[in-house]
């Protein structure tokens, strides 16, 4: 298919990290195995223990919410990103003792270190405290070809991103935000309804 | 809903000790505890409890990580595996490139390594998690060299196997349409299929313009109530147990019925080392480590039936030496732990865009696909002119499924650099109009494909464990090939756009050896002494009490996943057990 060059080889890697944890499994890359302070072979999957202590600092949480909550804000579909304990969840996530965690945890800890010196460069205040308006000049910035921001910044801004939305997306909050309906219990499944078949060319 | 009451204490001796407790051992129990035989059931994990421990409607923020692989959870923290591809303790040895190394977690798509296993080690082993796909061989799969000149012809036909179908179908509850299709055999005892989903009928559609018939999905799970068990509910997906045993796993259906006998005993962390043999060469019982205290300990029985999984079976075989068994038990013919097949696995993913901004609406459905592609007879010729003589069907996920972490990023991908209010309409877009197409193929045995027991490494009590030589032949590599070409004629005729071209280097897009956990054919069944470990009613040519019950006895390898097959052929091995102890034809131990 046709792909915007530097994106293809990370759009192949986010295809397959769709629709299974098995599928999740295979694109991340587990090497590691009997790791001090875990989760372990055998958890209570009805618990939520997170066993390692949490280690953003406070201004990396302020500088994680802010740019969470500028990628996903509030609109009529769901709450901004803050709202349902993404930047929680990427503490969480950065904290970890496994590999892909610990990968990430460089990018993203040396992502919003850049994020908040840059603001402060530009605007004399780290980005949580710039308005709107600068936050979006600077992360525009990173976006663009060929700017030094992007040389600095990009990868990390993928990286956010996909963990943010990811975490966000992962809620019943952002099912709701993204239109799934599911985990409801039915009598029957009716399958595809008739707007959906109308909508596919198949009524 | 029957309950899993299981004791620690047991009795001195057992009619038969039955080595683990999934789909063989749990059907191995079930067919004996009900004739009235005296059974004790060995499982090398913990006890499990699925109306218990089954996170049902968690989300997955519900879970650590969002509820993510990790190394010892590699199918997420939700999936019902107490084990994976590692078990600490337990190693097993695989070629990494030239050297030997222990197996570990790996992406099964890159890895080096040349072998995966997948253990669980829990009450009801991988019946758990299973994908639930039910499908009978076909008479063709039965005599593979009688048709092609390839592989080896079963001892047994499919009409002797079919009567054991029947009646396991009817226990096990599968859904499915009669369809008539050669070599894909229908059943009387299909409950009604669901309804399929958007994108599959647009893959039907697809499928019809390339002469490919696409039918209804054949699994394991009620759509219709059975005794003790709610038909599904159409939510939450299979793969972390279902507490409702909708979804068939023996720790919801075998296990309980055989305990209602009274028949049946059940001893969780008893993990079996050797059979044991009486001055006549006869099995008279089990030697096991006591998780729990370490220590060996020794169960009589008047046979044995063993269920392990094929390749711990071989590994308790093998590790049951006598003076009489150098070699290990069974295998006087040489031909114990040879002979080892997996399925090939390969998959290509792809967007359909009049998917796109779909209506609202609830797709989970029975959590796996509810059609699918098996391969017909005429199709598989025209396959073998290209080098690809065993077939493989084509199944998929996709459309509106429950959101997990990778879910979103993947629409992003597709959307580019986008946030802020863009980004959230662009992955209310793209949710739902992806699909994702896998294979399953027939693996032909080949000799360089075998398991033996490593010289020096041992697991954590002593005990001798598996090193795993494998190799996939030129057949499976052009299946792979074809396969990979199919999905992307299948993906594109349902308008869809393939996420890349299919593999042109069938490696680059397969799965390791013993990934797709359809390890078969170590202690293969045969006609003739000479040829095989188990005669045509599963038991050892060399020690007729000991049974094989697991997928061990396969001599082929076909691309209709095997749990049905090892189920039926676990209670017909049953059956003849029984009636061979009655008639005297089999002589127990002093």
């Amino acid at each position: 298919m046709q792909s915007s060059g530097p994106l293809s080889l990370s759009r192949r890697d986010a295809l397959r990290l769709i629709f299974t944890a098995s599928a999740l499994a295979a694109s991340l890359d587990i090497t590691a195995f009997g790791v001090e302070g875990g989760l372990g072979a055998d958890p209570d999957l009805l618990k939520k223990e997170i066993p390692w202590p949490r280690t953003f600092s406070a201004a990396e949480k302020k500088a994680a919410a802010a740019l969470a909550d500028l990628l996903i804000p509030a609109d009529e579909h769901g709450p901004a990103a803050s709202a349902v304990g993404v930047v929680d969840f990427l503490d969480e996530w950065i904290s970890a003792p496994y590999d892909t965690q610990e990968r990430d945890a460089k990018v993203i800890r040396a992502g919003l270190a850049w994020l908040d010196a840059e603001s402060t460069k530009r605007f004399a205040k780290p980005f949580a405290d710039a308005a709107v308006a600068e936050q979006t000049a600077l992360v525009d910035d990173v976006l663009k070809e060929g700017t030094e921001a992007r040389k600095k910044a990009y990868s990390f801004w993928r990286l956010f991103r996909d963990r943010a939305a990811g975490g966000y997306y992962s809620t019943p909050e952002g099912w709701r935000a993204l239109g799934y309906t599911g985990n409801a219990p039915l009598s029957e499944f009716p399958g595809a309804t008739p707007e959906a078949l109308k909508h596919v060319g198949l009524a | 809903m029957a309950h899993l009451k299981t004791s620690k204490s047991r009795a001195a001796k057992y009619d038969v000790v039955v080595v683990g407790s999934g789909a063989a051992g749990g059907m191995a129990a079930y067919a004996l505890a009900k004739a009235g035989v005296k059974v004790l059931m060995l499982e090398a994990g913990r006890h499990y409890d699925p109306q218990r421990e089954t996170p049902m409607f968690q989300s997955f923020a519900d879970a650590p990580l969002r509820g993510s692989a990790y190394p010892q959870k590699p199918n997420g923290y939700f999936d019902a595996t107490i084990g994976g591809w590692v078990v600490e303790g337990e190693p097993y040895m695989v070629k990494k490139g030239a050297a030997w190394a222990e197996g570990a977690v790996e992406n099964r798509m890159k890895t080096e390594q040349n072998f995966m296993w997948w253990r669980a080690r829990m009450l009801g082993g991988r019946t758990n998690h299973w994908g639930r796909v039910s499908l009978r061989m076909g008479p063709l799969d039965f005599k593979p060299r009688s048709t092609d000149g390839l592989g080896f012809d079963w001892p047994v036909s499919y009409e002797e196997v079919a009567p054991y179908y029947e009646r396991t179908e009817q226990i096990v509850g599968i859904f499915g349409t009669k369809e008539g299709i050669e070599n894909n055999p229908d059943s009387d005892f299909f409950l009604p299929a669901p309804k399929p989903r958007a994108y599959e009928l647009l893959l039907q559609r697809g499928g019809k313009k390339l002469g490919i018939p696409i039918i209804p999905a054949r699994m394991a799970i009620l759509t219709k109530p059975m005794p003790g068990r709610a038909p599904c509910f159409y939510a939450t997906p299979c793969g972390r147990g279902c507490s409702i045993g909708a979804a068939f796993q023996s720790t919801t259906s075998l296990i309980p019925y055989a305990l209602e006998t009274g028949n049946l005993d059940v001893l969780p962390d008893a993990m079996a080392r050797t059979v044991t043999l009486d001055a006549q060469g006869r099995a008279n019982g089990v030697t096991f480590i006591d998780r729990t205290t370490g220590k060996e300990e020794h169960v009589a029985a008047r046979a044995v039936v063993l269920g392990a999984s094929a390749l711990e079976t071989a590994r308790i075989l093998l590790n049951s030496k006598s003076a009489k068994h150098p070699q290990g038990l069974g295998n006087s013919s040489g031909h114990l732990g040879r002979w080892m097949t997996d399925s090939t696995g390969t998959n290509l993913g792809g967007r359909i865009p009049a998917l796109e901004n779909m209506p609202l609406h609830n797709e989970d459905g029975v959590s796996t696909m509810h059609l699918y592609a098996p391969m017909t007879v005429e199709r598989q010729k025209a396959a073998a002119k290209e080098g690809s003589p065993r077939g493989y069907y084509v199944a998929w996920s996709g459309g509106r499924t429950m959101p997990s972490l990778g879910t979103v990023p993947a629409a992003l991908a597709v959307a580019g650099n986008v946030y802020g209010k863009k980004l959230k309409d662009e992955a209310r877009r793209y949710y739902g109009s992806f699909v994702d197409l896998h294979a399953r193929g027939e693996m032909i045995p080949n000799e360089k494909s075998f398991c033996e027991l490593d010289p020096e490494k041992k697991d954590r009590w002593g005990t001798p464990v598996l090193r795993f030589h494998f190799e996939w032949s030129d057949a499976e590599l052009a299946q792979i090939t074809h396969a990979q070409k199919t999905f992307a004629q299948l993906i594109e005729s349902a308008g869809g756009i393939v996420d890349k071209a299919p593999a042109k280097d069938p490696r680059t897009a397969m799965t390791a050896g013993g990934s797709v956990n359809h390890e078969m054919g170590v202690t293969r069944m045969s006609s003739r002494i000479e040829d095989g470990v188990t005669n045509a009613a599963s038991q050892l040519w060399d020690c007729p009490n000991v049974v094989v019950a697991d997928g061990g006895v396969f001599c082929s390898n076909p691309f209709k996943n095997p749990t049905l097959t090892i189920m039926a052929l676990a209670w017909r091995a049953c059956d003849k057990l029984i009636a061979g102890m009655k008639d005297g034809t089999i002589s127990a131990p002093t």
